[in-house]
C-alpha cells in the first residue's frame, strides 16, 4: 500500500481569458496545505472556484500563476498521463463506462498501467469487497444495472484502483437521496480510517464539509480562501461575516455534533444500590452540589433518581425510592444529540454508561454549554 | 407481378454478363467499394471533429451540402471529370462510384461526428482524469459508447448507395439498374418489375443486417438488471 502524501497550494491563481479575478471558477491566491494522510473539504457557494481548485490538481485545469505540489514535487513539471493514474478521482455523476462491466471499469486504471489480466481481477475483487458490494453478484453487471449508490461505491473503487495517495472527489456524493447520501458518507470515514489517502473533498454543503474533514477550506466568490482550519476552529471562530453566515445561524449547535460525549470531563455521581445504608447515603448526597442520588444495581446499571431529601435518615435504601430516569448516553453520542435528549427528556443531567450500561458519570446542561464556549477567542465571545 | 414471376424462371436471364447474378455481384461489389472508400474518409474526419470540437461548422456544412443534392445531378456532375478516367467508352464505373462515395460520405461523416461529440463530458472526463491518453479517450470511451451511432450512420449510407447504383445504369452501369433501364426501354414488365424487386431487397437486406449489428453493439450499453 502506498503512503499518502501532502498536497500544498502556493500562490495558485486561476484567470479566465479576457476576464479578471472575481468571475466564477477563478481562483485568486490560493494557499493552503493538506497533510498527508488528511481530508481536506472545500467548500463555497457556486461559482467560488471550488472546483477549479481541484481539477487543477490532476491537471484537468492549468493554474494561470502558482504552483502545486504533491508531496514535494511540483505537478508542473510531472508528465500529466503518469500524474493522473497516480491520483483518484470521483465526480458527483460518478462517470462509469456504460459499455464496461463493473469490474472491467474498476480495473480501468490499473489497464493503463498494463496489469495483467488476473491481477486486474483479483484488484476488481478486493475492492469490490472494499466498498461493500459482493464480487460475485456485482462484476459482471453493467452500470445501468445498478442505483446510484452502487454506482457510486463503484466510482470510489475504481479511484482507489492503483492505491493512489491522492483522491479528488468532487461533490461525490450529491446526487443520490440524503439516507444514501449519509451511509456513503459513513462508509467512505470508515474506509478512510483503514487507508489514510490524502483527501480532497468539494462540496457546497456544510455540513457536510463539518462531518467529512479534518480540514475546511471555506472559498468565497472571486476564488478567496475565506478561511482554513478544523471544522471546530471555523465554527467556534468564523473569521469572517461570509463564513459566519456560510456556516449558518446554528453553527453553535454544529459544534456540539462535532463533540462527543467521552470528550468531556463527566461529573461523578452519587450513587446507592438497594440495601445500603439509608444514613450513609443520605449524608453522601446531601454532601454533593448535585441535589440527587443515584439509584443503581448490583452491576452499576441506573435504576433511578432519588431526591437528596427523599433519603430516609435512617434503615436501608429500597428501589422503590425511585422517582425519575435521565437519558442514558453512550460515549459516542454527540453533544448536539445529548442536549437534544435533555431537552425532549425535559430534564437537566442525563446519564453516561458504558457498553454494559454500567454508569460512568453524568453528563448537565450545564456542561454541555460550559464546551462551547471552550475555544472561542474573546472576540467571538463578545460578539456573540 | 406475375410478369416479374415469369420473368425470373426464364434460366436464360439467371447467366451471362445480364444476368441476375453477375449484376447483383456487381451492384453489390460497387456499393461495398464505395461504402468503404467513403467510410476510409469520413470516419477518421468525423472521429477527429467530435474528438476535438475543431471544424463542426465544416461537418455541418458538409452534411447539407450532401443532402441537397439529388443522386442523379451527383452522377451527371462528374461525368464531365471522370469520363477522362475511364478505361473505354462506354464504361462508366467512375461517375457513379464517384458520386455514390459523395453521397455516403455526409451520413458516416455527421454520425461519427454527432455520436463522438454527444459522449456525456463527466465520462470523458472521467476517463481524462484517470490518465488516458487522448488516443485511449476516443478508442476506449468515445467510440465504444458512439458506435450505435456511428453504425447508424453507415446503415443510411449504404442504403442510399445502393440505390444510387441503380441510377448508374442510365450512364451505362451495368449492374441491377441495368434490368430496369432496360425494362423500360424495351418495355419490358416483366424484366422492370424484377430489376425494382431486387434492388428493394438488396437495401432491405443491408439495411436490417446493419439494423442487427447496431442493436448487438448497443446491447451492453443499454443492458438492464440481470
Amino acid at each position: 500500500m502506498s503512503s499518502a502524501e501532502r498536497v500544498v497550494f502556493e500562490h495558485v491563481t486561476k484567470r479566465y481569458p479576457g476576464t479578471g479575478a472575481g468571475n466564477p471558477g477563478a481562483v485568486e491566491d490560493l494557499s493552503l496545505e493538506v497533510p498527508a494522510g488528511k481530508v481536506c473539504v472545500l467548500v463555497g457557494p457556486s461559482g467560488c472556484g471550488k472546483t477549479t481548485s481541484l481539477k487543477m490538481i490532476n491537471r484537468l485545469i492549468e493554474p494561470t500563476s502558482g504552483r502545486i505540489l504533491i508531496g514535494d514535487r511540483d505537478i508542473a513539471q510531472q508528465d500529466v498521463i503518469a500524474l493522473r493514474r497516480g491520483i483518484g478521482y470521483v465526480i458527483q455523476q460518478v462517470g462509469l463506462f456504460p459499455h464496461q462491466t463493473v469490474a472491467d471499469n474498476v480495473a480501468t486504471v490499473p489497464r493503463l498501467l498494463g496489469w495483467d489480466e488476473g491481477r486486474r481481477k483479483d484488484r476488481a475483487t478486493e475492492l469490490l469487497e472494499l466498498v461493500g458490494l459482493d464480487p460475485t453478484r456485482y462484476a459482471n453487471r453493467y452500470p445501468s444495472a445498478l442505483s446510484g449508490g452502487e454506482r457510486q461505491r463503484v466510482g470510489v473503487a475504481r479511484a482507489l484502483a492503483a492505491d493512489p495517495p491522492v483522491l479528488l472527489m468532487d461533490e461525490p456524493f450529491g446526487a443520490v437521496d440524503p439516507i444514501v447520501r449519509e451511509r456513503l458518507q459513513n462508509e467512505l470515514l470508515n474506509l478512510q480510517e483503514q487507508l489514510a489517502k490524502t483527501i480532497l473533498f468539494v462540496t457546497h454543503d456544510i455540513d457536510e464539509a463539518i462531518k467529512m474533514g479534518d480540514l475546511v477550506a471555506v472559498m468565497q466568490v472571486g476564488g478567496h480562501l475565506a478561511q482554513f482550519g478544523t471544522p471546530d476552529e471555523i465554527l467556534a471562530n468564523p473569521a469572517s461575516d461570509f463564513v459566519a453566515r456560510f456556516v449558518g445561524a446554528d453553527r453553535g449547535l454544529k459544534r456540539l455534533a462535532l463533540t462527543r460525549v467521552d470528550a468531556l470531563e463527566l461529573m461523578p455521581p452519587v450513587t446507592a444500590s438497594s440495601g445500603d445504608d439509608a444514613a450513609d447515603a443520605r449524608r453522601r448526597a446531601l454532601a454533593d452540589p448535585f441535589p440527587y442520588l443515584l439509584l443503581v444495581d448490583a452491576e452499576r446499571r441506573p435504576i433511578g433518581w432519588v431526591d437528596q431529601d427523599d433519603i430516609p435518615s435512617s434503615g436501608t435504601i429500597g428501589e422503590d425510592l425511585a422517582t425519575a430516569m435521565s437519558p442514558l448516553f453512550s460515549r459516542r453520542t454527540t453533544l448536539k444529540d445529548a442536549l437534544a435528549m435533555l431537552i425532549e427528556a425535559e430534564v437537566h443531567a442525563g446519564i453516561v454508561v458504558d457498553g454494559k450500561g454500567a454508569a460512568m458519570g453524568l453528563l448537565t446542561a450545564d456542561m454541555i454549554f460550559a464546551s462551547s464556549r471552550d475555544g472561542r477567542s474573546p472576540e467571538a465571545r463578545a460578539g456573540a | 407481378m406475375i410478369a416479374a414471376v415469369t420473368w425470373f424462371s426464364d434460366p436464360a436471364h439467371w447467366s451471362g454478363q445480364n444476368g441476375v447474378p453477375y449484376r447483383l455481384f456487381q451492384h453489390v461489389g460497387i456499393s461495398l467499394v464505395s461504402v468503404l472508400i467513403a467510410m476510409a474518409i469520413a470516419l477518421p474526419l468525423g472521429l477527429y471533429i467530435g474528438h476535438t470540437r475543431r471544424g463542426q461548422a465544416f461537418a455541418v456544412n458538409l452534411a447539407n451540402v450532401g443532402r441537397a443534392i439529388p443522386s442523379l445531378a451527383a452522377i451527371a456532375i462528374v461525368v464531365p471529370f471522370t469520363q477522362a478516367l475511364d478505361p473505354g467508352p462506354g464504361f462508366n464505373l467512375y461517375p457513379t462510384v464517384i458520386a455514390m462515395i459523395v453521397l455516403a460520405i455526409p451520413p458516416i461523416l455527421v454520425n461519427t461526428y454527432a455520436g463522438v461529440s454527444g459522449v456525456d463530458a463527466d465520462l470523458v472526463e472521467s476517463a481524462r482524469a484517470m490518465g488516458m491518453t487522448e488516443r485511449q479517450v476516443l478508442t476506449r470511451v468515445e467510440v465504444p459508447v458512439a458506435i450505435p451511432i456511428i453504425v447508424g450512420g453507415i446503415r443510411s449510407a449504404s442504403v442510399q448507395v445502393i440505390a444510387t447504383a441503380t441510377l448508374g445504369a442510365i450512364y451505362g452501369l451495368g449492374a441491377l439498374g441495368g434490368f430496369i433501364v432496360e425494362g423500360v426501354a424495351q418495355n419490358d414488365d416483366g424484366q422492370l418489375f424484377a430489376g425494382v424487386l431486387l434492388v428493394a431487397l438488396l437495401a432491405l437486406l443491408a439495411e436490417g443486417g446493419l439494423a442487427l449489428v447496431q442493436r448487438r453493439l448497443a446491447a451492453p450499453i443499454a443492458a438492464r438488471a440481470t
